[in-house]
């Protein structure tokens, strides 16, 4: 079953994390990819700009009801959550998800929802255990799932919260993520699980 | 995935239909075109803390108990709102609207979807410092009765004012912030000179029509809850309701660009979603 959108979660750790993940995607990369960082609600005003340097895909923070579009990256805008419905995003300002607003669990829950078996979900560096619910969600949808390695993150509790949740697809380090991803993208005729 | 699963799931997707379809036929409450994704949640949230199973569940006793619909009503819906929330629209506002608003005799305003009334209370003032609010009346509705009598009251915690002082001073006022309220033990009681032109009422952008011809609209984060159909909907009526040059405020991440209305609007600034009808 061709995947057809990647959705990444991650906070402590995760600007230089997402540096290495959004550089080593080729830059015809088909799929969209969705970033949640955890984020103050106040700094980090160039978030998006400073990940746009070291991306080949363009990187912006999406309005509600655009269009989710392949090989462009998105980010979450700090203070809202970040769903997706038929094809579009949706924002809303619910209350906090455990702390977090974006939230990771939020937006890989909904995206379980909407692409199921066709959703790929990356969990990275990360101080708490955010997303370890949506990833399982993905992972039970027939979505595919890749953690980073807590050894070798920045920050293992994410991860390892994952790992407690589900039985990650891949794990890996960092630096292999990026690659990993673009094989499985491009490698369309490829079945996957079952 | 197993075929199992995919089932349950959509039964739940079914049973949430239906839920929001007996609601709308039995009360008249109509949240059949809010954006499913989060309005599922939320669902599911409201259905944990009544400690039931299924929606189905949930959905009966939404329709046979009064007290359980006035919980899901209140629950269904986000109302977090803020004073001057995005300083930075309200210092657009006094730097590029106001100007156009003193060439006005008289200048109506509607608040859409205005919560617990901090967005009103935030305008107002900004009005007041301007010399402005003399001539202004402001028409602020929502669907929720509940929130609306919190509006009406212009009580807010006051552990809140920091941040509202602070959200204060970027978006441009240059006052005491606490010249406009009095600290009771926890709360403040903004002053009610603030709400003598202030029309708050009930007023459901679903399924109620215009009510009059506005020089400015404020629909700030309602619509991000709306699926797209109901979302072009609104965007109809508001169009309707202003009138020609008159100013459309929305949210910081909400965007025309989507909807059918975008070419009859010019932007006033594009960061800030301030808008000017021109066609
Ligand atoms: C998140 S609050 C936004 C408050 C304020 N405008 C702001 O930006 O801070 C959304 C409000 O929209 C109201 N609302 C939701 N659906 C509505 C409808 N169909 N008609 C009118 N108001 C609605 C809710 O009751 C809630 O108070």
């Amino acid at each position: 079953m061709a995947s057809e959108i990647v959705v990444v979660g991650t906070s402590t750790g995760g600007l230089k994390a997402l540096q290495t993940l959004l550089s080593g995607l080729t830059a015809d990369f088909r799929l969209p990819v969705v970033i949640v960082q955890h984020r103050g609600s106040t700094s980090e005003n160039g978030l998006c700009e400073f990940l746009a340097q070291s991306s080949r895909l363009p990187v912006t923070e999406p309005e509600d009801k655009e269009p989710v579009m392949s090989g462009r990256a998105y980010l979450a805008p700090r203070d809202y959550h970040l769903l997706i419905e038929n094809g579009s995003f949706a924002l809303s300002v619910d209350p906090a998800v455990a702390y977090a607003r974006p939230s990771i669990d939020v937006l890989f829950e909904c995206v379980a929802d909407e692409y199921g078996e066709k959703a790929i979900g990356v969990i990275l560096t990360g101080a708490n255990n955010d997303g370890a619910r949506g990833l399982a969600k993905i992972s039970s949808q027939g979505g595919v799932t890749l953690v980073e390695n807590p050894e070798t993150a920045a920050s293992h509790e994410m991860p390892r919260a994952a790992l407690a949740q589900t039985r990650a697809d891949w794990v890996l380090p960092l630096e292999e993520i990026a690659p990993c991803l673009n094989k499985l993208v491009s490698a369309v005729a490829v079945h996957y699980g079952s | 995935m197993s075929t199992v699963q995919r089932a349950v799931d959509k039964v739940e997707d079914i049973e949430i239909g239906l839920l929001l379809e007996g609601l709308y036929r039995v009360h008249g409450f109509d949240f059949r075109d809010y954006s499913r994704a989060s309005i599922k949640r939320r669902i599911y949230e409201l259905l944990r803390a009544e400690k039931l199973d299924t929606v189905s569940a949930f959905q009966s006793k939404i329709l046979h108990d009064n007290a359980c619909l006035e919980r899901f009503l209140l629950g269904v819906s986000v109302h977090a709102t803020s004073m001057f929330r995005d300083p930075s629209f309200y210092l657009t506002f006094r730097k590029r609207v106001v100007p156009l608003l003193r060439t006005y005799p008289t200048v109506q305003i509607w608040i859409a979807g205005c919560s617990t009334g901090e967005e009103v209370y935030s305008l107002a003032i900004l009005l007041e410092e301007e010399r402005l609010y003399g001539k202004c009346r402001i028409y602020a509705t929502d669907i929720s009765q509940a929130v609306l009598r919190r509006a009406r009251d212009g009580i807010f915690p006051l552990a809140a004012m920091r941040d509202y002082t602070s959200n204060y001073h970027q978006a441009g006022g240059a006052h005491e912030f606490s010249d406009y309220y009095t600290a009771q033990y926890d709360h403040v009681i903004f002053s009610s000179a603030l709400r003598k032109n202030v029309v708050f009422s009930e007023h459901n952008l679903a399924t109620d029509g215009s009510f009059n011809e506005f020089q400015v609209i404020l629909c700030r984060n309602v619509m991000i809850y709306f699926n797209k159909d109901l979302q072009a909907r609104v965007h109809n009526l508001l169009y309707d309701s202003l009138s020609m040059f008159g100013v459309f405020g929305l949210g910081n991440k909400e965007s025309l660009k989507f909807t059918p209305r975008e070419t009859l609007y010019e932007h006033l600034n594009e960061k800030d979603k301030l808008y000017r009808k021109v066609a």
